[in-house]
């Protein structure tokens, strides 16, 4: 295997979870929904994704068991925030520390442990084309349930009737309301959607990324999947894209490191950031593009006034 | 109601004793209302009536405290708009209930039962939206749409669902004359299909134009119900109101007094891609006079405010002039200690804090004008709350400022009564130049001509009014002078006595142009 192809390989594990993350977190802003809580969902799929595959000896449980995780540790956001009609910046922030906090309990046990790694699956004849095979098609799961994500999501949310509720919804939810537009049910199921995402993604770092458990160990990738949604401007494909973007940034610290280049590594790490900032000043700049893109009752509450 | 009695004709919708209460207070007390096959019915009230409450229960968006709707002589729950639009009940709503990122077939598409592809949502719509006269771009963006195109989109929404009842709130609120003349002519195809119409309006004459008949509200009752046609505008109103509407005294023009306020040539540049750009403006408002501006919403209303009340001050500071000091480049605040008073066009979050008590929302407007009775401590200014609040009252009194309290949040208030204070906040300081952008959007008839009467007041006393006005009812009433803007063009100032409200209709239409021809050069 060259060396390029070696690079793409770490380019891809890394860039994985930040789309998956960010690609549900993308699901939850769509239908209006703002939850800063990504890192805390993601460090507790990671915990939970650990533990289970421990117990049970599968890494493919384990990461049942990190979607689901995360999922239903989105539903405290989601009870928070939908029903009693908490403020979401304040909730995403606390769910955030409360993630960390609780998977450092789930995970003490596993310290130091050694993990099973996701197996590979070699997709038949695709596998060996030369270069792209390797590349692409001897991936774990989680990287092809990545791929499929992008594309189920992007038809889900401008294809099919549920998405364009859900956009609605996101656009302007006294409006979907008034049409019958169920807009808290629709939000749990959002917020859900971006839970699990983000559970995966957290499983994905410790069955795939490093096959271990270490405390705090998504070390802000949830914040950089925030920084992605707005990155890409709400669009899916542009996840994806913006996720490698992202994750060869993140690489490149290390490769820029070992081969002794003078970057110093924050500003590197700072990148994503700053990259979202000017995307942030571009779009908004433009208030047809924002109008058009941005989810205008993003971080809302609803409250139906009956 | 003998009228109904006598009718044949079993009512398509009736509603009997319908109440909603909002805690012990009732926006809806017993209403009785039939709609019948094939009719325009009008619903009259003033604002804060019970117009609205009224017909969200009809729609299914609020439930009622008690009372009874009958459905084609059937009771029915309308528990949601989905029930409403499943046995035939469509809504267009006063605010656009339409989703500004989403396409026109997609905003559509979100209101009809599923399992129907976007593809033929757009032929249908276009279609339809021929057939009745109300042309769509089934692609555009709504965001890119004008507000009477997307009026358009909420009547075609509800037309694909086929129903035998179609709500309009306030309908023609936001239309050019000529753009209300072809909404009557597409309602009086509906109604000749044998669809029924519920027409909510305030609009005295367009109820008696195009209804057959009128149930009146006033304070969440039914005050009447009648044929409008043989009632005259000063009967409806009478029920509307309860008393009759003090009719508004008007200014009598004597001799042109100084130029308190003038514009030279004034053009400011768009500043986004939904502005509009004011294009070589001249007015001039002399003392004792109230010149209207009319327009339909979005020519350069908000632009020319701007400019005149220095919220966004102009490049060339000689273009305005406020008693004769050139002010330009001047902020809102200088313009206002040379004796201008302002009041912008919406009331919550620009012309009052809505969550701050009416006393901060004084401070905040006058602090700088009043700075000697409202603060202390010199440089520290100290609020001297006895002061503000004794101010308070005495613009609650002399604008008959209905409030609930002492001094409630600004929100709390009605429309009307807000605006009632906010206008009277300025009129308190007896400014030499007042500048009102829409004092009286959407406020009930009673405050409409409360605030009116002092805006001709002030002109009386030797003060300068100009005053942006949609309504050509408003203008007709107050102004002395009228000129029209169109895509940033101020026609010539013509004397209200001159004009006809077809002539002014045609300039709001975009019959500019002339000035620049060279026909006619500046008259001023």
């Amino acid at each position: 295997m060259g060396m390029i192809e070696a690079i793409l390989l770490t380019v891809i594990t890394a860039a994985t979870p930040l789309v998956i993350a960010s690609l549900g977190e993308l699901v939850t802003e769509r239908s209006g929904v703002l939850n800063l809580g990504v890192e805390g969902m993601m460090v507790m799929g990671a915990a939970i994704a650990f533990a289970m595959t421990q117990v049970t000896g599968s890494p493919y449980l384990g990461l049942l068991a990190g979607i689901g995780g995360g999922a239903l540790f989105s539903l405290l956001f989601g009870f928070l925030t939908l029903t009693l009609v908490a403020n979401q910046v304040a909730t995403g922030l606390a769910l955030t520390i409360l993630g960390l906090g609780i998977s450092g309990q789930i995970g003490e046990p596993y310290v130091g442990v050694s993990g099973i790694k996701l197996p590979q699956i070699v997709v038949p004849v695709l596998s060996d084309i030369p270069f792209f095979g390797p590349v692409l098609f001897r991936q774990d799961l989680v990287f092809y349930l990545s791929i499929t994500l992008v594309a189920g999501v992007s038809w889900f949310l401008f294809r099919s009737r549920t998405g364009l509720k859900m956009r609605a919804i996101g656009d302007n939810h006294a409006s979907a309301h008034a049409l019958g537009i169920h807009v808290i049910r629709t939000r749990y199921l959002a917020v859900m959607f971006g839970g699990a995402c983000a559970g995966l993604a957290g499983a994905q770092l410790s069955l795939v990324y490093t096959p271990q458990w270490v405390e705090n160990m998504s070390a802000g990738r949830g914040w950089i999947a925030l920084a992605l949604v707005v990155f890409a401007s709400w669009r899916p494909w542009r996840v994806l894209a913006g996720g490698y973007l992202f994750g060869a940034v993140s690489i490149s610290q290390l490769h820029a490191q070992a081969f002794g280049v003078g970057i110093p590594s924050q500003f590197l790490s700072a990148l994503p950031y700053a990259a979202t900032i000017v995307v942030l000043i571009l779009i908004s700049h433009n208030r047809r593009v924002t109008l058009i893109n941005t989810p205008a009752s993003l971080g809302k509450p609803f409250v139906p006034d009956r | 109601m003998s009228a109904v009695a006598a009718s044949g004709a079993s009512p398509l919708l009736a509603v009997r004793s319908l109440t909603k209460l909002f805690g012990s207070f009732a926006a809806c007390n017993a209403i009785d209302l039939e709609v019948r096959p094939g009719e325009i019915h009008a619903l009259l009230g003033e604002n804060g009536a019970g117009k609205s409450t009224l017909v969200k229960m009809l729609f299914g968006v609020l439930a009622p405290t008690s009372g009874q709707i009958l459905w084609k002589s059937r009771p029915v729950v309308i528990s949601s708009p989905g029930v409403a639009r499943r046995i035939g009940i469509g809504m267009v709503f006063q605010h656009f209930s339409l989703f500004e990122a989403l396409t026109v077939a997609e905003n559509i598409a979100l209101s009809l039962p599923p399992g129907i592809s976007l593809g033929k949502v757009a032929e249908e719509a276009s279609r339809l939206s021929e057939l009745y006269g109300l042309p769509l771009d089934p692609k555009a963006h709504v965001a890119d749409l004008s507000v009477g195109e997307r009026q358009r989109i909420e009547i075609v929404r509800a037309l694909l669902q086929n129903p035998d009842l179609i709500i309009l709130d306030e309908p023609t609120s936001v239309l050019t004359p000529q753009e209300a003349d072809r909404l009557f002519e597409t309602l009086a195809k509906l109604k000749a299909e044998g669809r029924s119409v519920l027409y909510i309006s305030h609009r005295l004459e367009e109820v008696q134009r195009i209804c057959d008949r009128a149930t009146v509200l006033r304070h969440g009752k039914v005050t009447g119900a009648c044929d409008p046609r043989a009632e005259t505008p000063a009967s409806l109103a009478r029920m509307m109101v309860g008393s009759d509407v003090a009719a508004v005294n008007a200014v009598q023009v004597a001799a042109k007094g100084d130029v308190l306020l003038e514009t030279r040539n004034l053009s400011v540049p768009a500043r986004s891609p939904f502005a509009v750009s004011l294009k070589n403006v001249c007015l001039e408002v002399h003392a004792g006079e109230i010149l209207a501006i009319a327009g339909v919403a979005g020519n350069g209303q908000s632009e020319l405010f701007d400019a005149l009340s220095g919220e966004f001050p102009v490049a060339d500071a000689g273009t305005v002039s406020i008693r004769g000091r050139p002010v330009g480049a001047l902020g809102i605040s200088a313009r206002r200690l040379l004796g201008a008073g302002f009041v912008p066009e919406e009331r919550h979050g620009h012309a009052a804090v809505p969550s701050l008590p009416l006393s901060d929302n004084l401070v905040l407007a006058r602090n700088q004008s009043d700075r000697r009775s409202f603060l202390g401590g010199g440089v520290l200014g100290i609020i001297r709350h006895a002061a503000v609040r004794l101010a308070s009252q005495r613009i609650s009194q002399t604008m008959d400022v209905r409030k609930s309290g002492e001094d409630p949040a600004a929100g709390s208030l009605s429309g009307g009564n807000l605006q009632k204070y906010i206008v009277g906040r300025e009129l308190d300081r007896q400014p030499a130049v007042l500048v009102v952008n829409q004092p009286t959007w959407g406020v009930d008839a009673g405050a409409a001509s409360r605030i009116r009467q002092a805006l001709v007041d002030l002109a009386r006393s030797g003060s300068a009014v100009l005053v942006i006005s949609q309504d050509l009812d408003e203008i007709f009433e107050v102004a002395t002078e009228v000129a029209v803007i169109s895509e940033g063009r101020l026609s010539e100032i013509h004397p209200t006595t001159t004009l006809t409200r077809e002539k002014i209709g045609l300039l709001m239409g975009g019959m500019h142009g002339r000035n620049e021809s060279g026909e006619a050069a500046h008259a001023h």
